[in-house]
This record gives C-alpha cells, structure tokens and sequence, in this order.
C-alpha cells in the first residue's frame, strides 16, 4: 500500500483541524479542532513509521509524546477557557478581541 | 489477498474518519462535535493497529478517547455551552475555508511528490512491539521522556493554579456554600 | 653730413621750425592758470585779481605777435599732437597743436582784443560786486578761445567750443539779479546749444567716413576725394550748423542781440570779435573739405546773405544803442560767412581780423557812452560829442571803417569781400555767388545808413537825458584810441597786390589776385559811393529832419511793424518750439517719469512683495509644510487604516498565518 495514501488522509485530516480552528467560535471547540489536527500528525508519523519498517520505531515513540503532550495541552487548555468563562461569561472566541486599537 | 483487504479497510477508515473530522468542524451542536471527535479518533486507533502499531493503538484508546474527549466534555459543561443547535461558526468561514484548502492542496501535493513510491509493508511485517519501543524510549529518548514528565506535572499544577477562584472568593465560599 | 643738410634745405625750401612756434600750446595755458589763481585768491589780492589777468593775457599777446612775425619770417607752420587714448585700431583721441597762419592771426587778435577788454574793465566794472569773478571768467574764457583755435582735431575744438559757450553763459548773466539778464543767457545757451547738436553729429558723422578727428587728414582725404559724396556733404553742413549757432547766421541768430544784457566789455570780447567768429573760424578751418562738399558752400553762401540781409534791416529800427551794435555784429558775420561761401577764404579772414579791431572800438565806445549817460538807449542821448570828445572821436572813427570808407580798415576788408562774389559769379558762375554779391551791395548802403542813424542820435543835436554826462577815464579811454589807431592801421595789410595778408592766408589754389581795373578800382569806388549816399541820405533824414516820414501812418506801416518785431522769429520760436517743448514735452516727461518710471521701480517692488507673499503662502506653507504635514497625515492616515489588522480576534491572525505557511512552502517548493 502506498504510504501516500496515509499522508494525503494525515493532511486532509490537518486540513480540517485547520478549517475548524479558523471557523469555530467556541474556545472549546477550537480547542477539539486542535486536537484533530494533532492527530492528523500521528497518523503521518507512524504511516512513516510502518514505512520504514525495523527503522521506523522513533516514529511511533514520537507519536507517542504527542499524545501525551496533547493530552498535557487540553488539560492547562481548558482551565484557561474556565478562567475566561468565569471572568466574561463566554466563551466566544469572538468576543475575547480586547487586544485591539 | 491480506494486501486488499488492508487497502480495502483503510479505505473504509478512511472514509469513516473523513467524514468524521468534517462533522466535528461543521455541527452546530457542541455535544454532537465532540463525539464525532470520538468517531475520527477511534477510527485513527483503528488505523494504527492496522499499520501494525497496537501499543500506540491502545494508548490513543486510553489517553485521547477516554481523557481528552471527557475533558472537552466537562469543559462545555463547565461553560455552559448550549446544548442544541446554535451558529457556532465566525465570519472568516469563507476565508478558513480557502486557507485550509490552500494548505491540503499544497501539502497533499508536496508529499505526494516527495513520497511517491514508496510502500508501507504489512503484509509480512511483525511490527512493533511494546517491548521495541520501551526499548526505544528508555535508550535512546530517555531525556524527552522526562521531559514530557515534567510537562505533565506542570500542565497538572498549572491547571490547578488557573483554575482556582480568587482569595476573596474562596473566603465568601463558605458562607455561599452553607 | 652738415653740408648735405644745408644743401637739402637749399634745394628743397624747407623752412625751419620757428623756436616760440613750438611752444605755443603754452599759451593757453597761461589765462587757463590766471583763471585758477584769480578764482582762488582774486579776492584777497589788493586789485581783486585783475592784474592777474591782465599779466596772463598781456603776455599771451607778446609771445602771439612774436610767434607770428617767426611764422611770416618763413617759419614752418607747427603741427603735434600727443595721444590721449585709443581705442584698439580705430578710435583715437588726441591732444594736438596746429599753429598755422590761421591760427597765428587768430591768436592775435584774441589776445589784442582781450587785452583791451580787461584794461577797459577795471574802470567799466570797477564797482561791481562780483569783479573778481568776472575777470575769472574773462581768462577762462580766453583760455578756451585759445584752446578752440590752436586744436588741431574736431574733437579738441569741441572741449573749446563748449568752454567759449559755458564762459558766454557765465558772463551774459552777469547780473543775474535782473531775471531778464538770466533769462538772455539762457537763451544764448540753448540756442548755441542746438547749433553745437549739429556740430557733434557732423563730427561723428566724418569720422564714420574718414576715421579720423584730425583736422589736416579730413581736409587732406576730403581733397583727394577718399570721402566724398553724400556722407561728405552731409558732414559738412553738419559742421557748418554748429557755425550757424555760435556766429549767430539765420536762423539761429536770435541770442546775440539778448546777449547785450551782459556787461559792454563782454559784449566787445565775445560778441563782437571772438566768440562768434569761432564759426567763421570753424568753416576756414574746414575750408578744403567745405570745397569739396558738393553744395555745401553753396548753403553756407545762401544762409549768410540772408542773415547780412535781415540784420542789416534790423540795426535801422533799434532804439538801444548796442543792440543796433549787435545787429551789426550778426550782418557783418553773415559778410565773413558769405565771403567763405564764395570761395573768398583770404577775403573772410582778413574782414574777421579788421572787424574784430572795429567793432570792438564801437562796442567800448559805446560803453563808454553809456556809463556816461546811464542809460542804454539812444533816446535819452544826443549832442554828446561835446560831453565826450574823445569817445565822439574814435566811435566816429569805428562807425566810418565799419562803413567803409577809404582809408579805414573796413574798406579794404569789405571791398575784398565784394570783389571775391563778383569774380566768383563771373568765373565760377555760381548763383549763390550772384546772390551774395547783390546783398553785400545792398548791406554796405545800409549798414552806412544805420552807422549814420546811431551817429547821429547818440552825438549830435541836443541832450535828452537827464543830469551831466562825463567822458570817461583813461583805462577806458585808452584802450578805445589804441583800438582807433588798429582801425586806420591794419588796412593797410590786406592791400591788393602788395599787401602781405594774402601771403599769409590764403587756400590752397588761391591765387594773389593781380591788378586789374575792374576789381581793383572801379567796384571799390561804387562801394564808396553807395556807402557816401547812404552817410548823406542819413544826416538828411535824421539829424537835419529834412523828409519828415511818419512811416507808421505810410502804407508801409506793416513793413516797419514787420521788421521792429524782428520779424516775429522770436515769436514763432517761443511758441513753436520753447513753449511746446516746455509744456507738452516737459510735462510729459515728467508723467512719464511719475508714472512710468516710477510705476516700474514701485511695480517692480509691489511684484516682489507679491511674490514673496506668494512663495510664502504657496510654497513655504502649502507645498512645503504641506509636505511635512502631508507626511505626518499619510503616516497617521496608513496607521489609521493598518490599524485594522490589529483586530484582536486572534482566528484571524490563525488564518493568516496559516495561509502564509501555506503560501510560503508552495514558493518554497516551486523554487527549490
């Protein structure tokens, strides 16, 4: 099997997480946009991992602390978005433009 | 024999993980978008055990599915999103929509120019073990693995910190609390 | 090598120059010197200044006559110059000395005349108030006289011709107290002035043709014909209009009778025999290139019988002694000027050179009448030849060779004059010359008649005045007798045949005219004879009444009215020239001047104001603080819309950095 087959999957999945981040307007949602795009990038990883065959271990080692480090994200992620909810009373990534002219 | 099955199986995930990713961004309900998450990331599980990678399979069931996922949902708890249908895209969708294309056209287009030909071998593969890539980690990448520790020791504190009330607050707790 | 000299000399007949005649170009400088000293220290000298004067022109006088008996000796004529400045190839200015017989003559009588002038002053003048100055202007004036005639380029005699105008000025206005005295001057000034336009131009106008100013190259290219043709005869009578000016010839003859406001002295120095004689001088100098001036002589001839004419008439009706005097100066002029005119060159000069003695005698004598009786007019005399024995006795001897009467110096003068018009209308057959002849005829019966009428009114019959009239004292009458003695005297030189004056002064070509009957004896005699009439015909009519005519109630009464208004050319020339230059002209000048001129300086500074406000208020604050502040407002204006980018809304900034990514790999992937 093609291995671009599960490159072009791994960058049609990015695509997405991409078009969810600049679309959503729920942090939250947003925050699972990244999520998708994260994993778009394991499956590149061990799709280059499987490829190369007895080689290819560092691929999915690497796969590996990308979740963890995701998993790390959503969490110090999402008490942001409860900090921000607490301090506007929404989470509308719209409304947070306070950084502005 | 096992090579059209694999094809036709990744075919299938393919499709189903597609198809999945593209409801998380578009749904207009908060819950919906997150377990179609669910879907796309099962289905990328799924994947790796076809690629032969059943530790990292497992570890994405474990960590993404049952941590992560249950996180953004108590997170749209805690945030009152509303449950239901509500617009919950912005005004640059036309604009994301471009960009994210531009970005598929000129990746899919460069990998497939760099990568073409070469092959995943499954068919006759052992693949990874557990035992590999224990291996690996605690040779060779020992030092990022620690890293990652103190990463997620920090993301826990930190976490912690933020999202605690104020002083002020926690004293007029109790009174609020009884 | 000595010997050769001699031997050349020998054959040759070069003359040797003369050891005084090299000198001469100091003579001038003597009063010029008198001048300076009598205008700074005249007043604190014990005489006032005037034996200054009379040194200096008392010694000019002694070295002029030696001067000229070494010329008459066979000397050689001296001619320098010395260059004053030049101007790449062509244009040269010189300083230079002639001393010819012409000059020799000229600076004798100047000298002679001037002499007696300033003897006759000190006792004339002696109360005035400004009697040093007037002895100071007397040597200038005779140091510009001399300048005039010992120049030898046009250019020199013009600084001489000036300086005899300016010093006419001066001493015409004299008593300026009087506004008619300042007024007479003036007239006298511009008058001349107009005339010296002429002679400035003519002066250009030949040194175009020939190149030079130089008085013996033009009369020697005139000859030779290098210039000729028109641009000569247009030079020529140029030249002659400037003598027209100063000798007083129609129609510029109008100054000189106002010009007797001045005091007598002046009158006899400068108005009777130097200063209105530097035309008739000007035209004998230029006499060869006058020659071959096409018509112009012709012209010169015309305009002096004219002017004989006209004067002639107008001495009959003066009522002022010296102005019948005056009118008398301007007829004999025009006697000089038509004798030149005809081609009888030693004839003018030598009626210049007896005039001169002559008419100075009657101006001084009439002086002398007048500071007897106080009064200038002929009317408030009479019977004064008992008062006044020896000024009756030498005016009697001036009026007579005025007349011409044997054996008086005006006889010999005058008869040349008539002799030369005559031979010069027969042989020649030029008409001018027939014209000439017939009014110098006609001017000799008068000027006896007018003579007669002035004798007779002013000595003879019975006083009118009022008080005693006194002869005068010895300064004054001696110069008169002195003056009387030249008058019988000179004569005697300009003798057909033997006289020595023809070879002295004669034109290239002129012949000595041998004896002939026709000429020698039987015109003089019908001279006389007229002139004999004229004396009868006077007496008859105004001292013994004979022929009362009332002329006024005659049916010639217009003629008289005509010819006492002076024939109203002083008239015409007021209103037709003086007034409409005065006012229109003068008027207008001055618009002009207001407003043009000073349009122009104000317009030009309300200009540059204008266009200093303009920079400043256009330039410096709109373009350039335009500049500045157009900056300042593009920057604030670009900030104000870059400004927008900064939305805060951080999905934007994703999109554009993702899109940049995306961009830039493509670019990046494309290249490489």
């Amino acid at each position: 099997m093609p291995v671009s087959y599960f490159l072009v999957l791994s960058a049609f999945l990015f695509s997405v997480g991409v078009y969810g981040v600049l679309a959503r307007r729920n942090a939250v949602l947003v925050l699972l946009s990244i999520e998708l795009m994260l994993n778009a990038v394991n499956i590149n990883l061990v799709a280059f991992s499987a490829a190369m065959g007895e080689a290819g271990v560092p691929g999915q080692v690497f796969a590996l602390f990308i979740i963890a480090v995701a998993a790390a994200e959503v969490g110090v992620g999402l008490a942001v978005v409860i900090l921000i909810y607490r301090n506007m009373r929404t989470v509308d990534v719209g409304e947070m433009s306070l950084m502005k002219w | 024999m096992a090579e059209t099955w694999q094809e036709i199986l990744f075919w299938v995930l393919a499709v189903v993980m597609g198809v999945s990713a593209l409801r998380v961004v578009t749904t207009q309900n908060v819950v919906h978008a997150a377990l179609y998450l669910v879907g796309t990331l099962m289905g990328a599980a799924a994947l790796y055990v076809l690629l032969l990678a059943e530790l990292l399979a497992w570890a994405q069931v474990l960590i993404y599915v049952g941590a992560v996922v249950v996180l953004m949902l108590f997170g749209l708890m805690l945030t009152r999103a509303p449950i239901g249908k509500r617009s919950y895209d912005n005004n640059q969708r036309l604009l994301a929509a471009i960009v994210a294309g531009g970005l598929f056209a000129v990746m899919s287009w460069i990998l497939i120019d760099a990568f073409d030909g070469q092959k995943v071998h499954l068919a006759d593969a052992e693949g990874t073990t557990a035992e590999s890539i224990g291996d690996a980690i605690f040779s060779s990448y020992v030092l990022p693995f620690e890293a990652v520790s103190v990463l997620l020791l920090a993301a826990l504190v930190g976490a912690v910190l933020i999202s605690r009330k104020d002083e002020a607050s926690l004293v007029d707790d109790p009174e609020e609390g009884a | 090598m000595h010997e050769l000299l001699l031997a050349a000399e020998e054959a040759h007949h070069v003359a040797k120059d003369g050891f005084l005649t090299n000198y001469m170009w100091l003579v001038p400088l003597l009063p010029a010197l008198a001048f300076v000293v009598i205008l700074f220290f005249g007043k604190r000298l014990p005489d006032k200044g005037h034996s200054v004067g009379i040194a200096a022109v008392g010694i000019g006088f002694v070295l002029s006559i030696i001067s000229f008996i070494e010329l008459a000796a066979g000397n050689a004529a001296v001619e320098k110059s010395w260059t004053w400045f030049q101007f790449g190839n062509g244009f040269k200015l010189e300083f230079g000395m002639n001393y010819d017989f012409l000059a020799g003559i000229m600076f004798v009588v100047v000298t002679a005349i001037s002499l007696m002038v300033h003897i006759y002053s000190t006792s004339y003048m002696h109360d005035d108030r400004r009697y040093t100055w007037f002895y100071a202007a007397l040597s200038l004036f005779t140091a510009s006289m001399l300048f005039l005639v010992i120049a030898n380029n046009l250019m020199q005699m013009m600084v001489g011709w000036e300086g005899v105008g300016v010093c006419s000025y001066f001493l015409i206005g004299h008593f300026w107290e009087e506004t008619e005295n300042s007024s007479a001057a003036i007239k006298a000034f511009i008058t001349t002035r107009i005339g010296d336009v002429g002679f400035l131009f003519g002066i250009f106008v030949l040194f175009v043709a020939a190149g030079t100013f130089n008085i013996g190259e033009l009369n020697h290219l005139a000859e030779v014909g290098e210039i000729g043709g028109t641009i000569l005869t247009v030079g020529a009578l140029l030249l002659f209009m400037g003598a027209v000016g100063k000798s007083a010839q129609f129609p510029l003859h109008v100054w000189l009778p106002d010009a007797m406001a001045g005091p007598t002295p002046v009158s006899a120095l400068i108005h009777a025999a130097t200063m209105v004689v530097a035309g008739i001088y000007l035209v004998g100098r230029m006499f060869p290139l006058f020659e071959h001036a096409g018509a112009a002589l012709d012209v010169v001839a015309i305009i002096a019988a004219i002017t004989m004419l006209i004067a002639a008439l107008l001495a009959l009706v003066q009522d002022d002694i010296k102005k019948v005097l005056a009118y008398s100066t301007i007829s004999q002029l025009g006697y000089m000027m038509a004798a030149l005119g005809v081609g009888a060159y030693t004839a003018a000069i030598f009626h210049l050179f007896t005039h001169a003695m002559f008419k100075a005698l009657l101006f001084l004598g009439a002086g002398s009448v007048i500071h007897g009786v106080h009064s200038n007019n002929m009317s408030d005399m009479g019977g004064l030849r008992k008062y006044m024995p020896h000024t009756f006795r030498t005016f009697l001897i001036g009026s007579l060779a005025l007349a011409g009467i044997f054996p008086f110096a005006g006889f010999f003068s005058k008869d040349e004059i008539i002799g030369g018009a005559l031979r010069a209308a027969n042989d020649a057959t030029q008409i001018s010359a027939w014209i000439v002849f017939i009014s110098a005829m006609l001017v000799a019966f008068l000027t006896a008649l007018y003579m007669t009428r002035a004798m007779v009114k002013t000595f003879y019959g019975d006083y009118r005045g009022h008080g005693t009239p006194h002869e005068s004292d010895g300064a004054m009458v001696t110069p008169l007798w002195i003056l009387a003695i030249a008058s019988v005297t000179v004569g005697f030189l300009g003798l057909p045949v033997i006289g020595p004056f023809a070879d002295w002064i004669h034109a290239p070509g002129e012949e000595h005219h041998g004896f002939s009957t026709g000429y020698n004896i039987i015109l003089p005699a019908i001279s006389v004879g007229l002139a004999g009439v004229a004396i009868w015909l006077g007496i008859q009519l105004f001292h013994k009444q004979r022929w009362k005519v009332d002329i006024l109630s005659s049916p010639f009464a217009w003629a008289y009215r005509f010819v006492e208004n002076k024939y109203y050319l002083d008239d015409l020339y007021l209103n037709g020239v003086v007034h409409p230059t005065q006012y229109p002209l003068a008027a207008a000048a001055y618009w002009s001047n207001m407003h043009i001129l000073d349009g122009i300086v104000n317009g030009t500074a309300t200009l540059t104001v204008g266009g200093s406000k303009l920079v400043y208020d256009k330039i410096d604050q709109g373009l350039i603080d335009g500049a500045v502040n157009g900056s300042a407002g593009l920057t604030g204006l670009t900030g104000g819309i870059l400004k927008y980018i900064q939305s805060g809304n951080v999905q934007r900034y994703a999109a554009v950095l993702f899109g940049a990514v995306a961009l830039f790999v493509a670019v990046f992937a494309l290249a490489g």
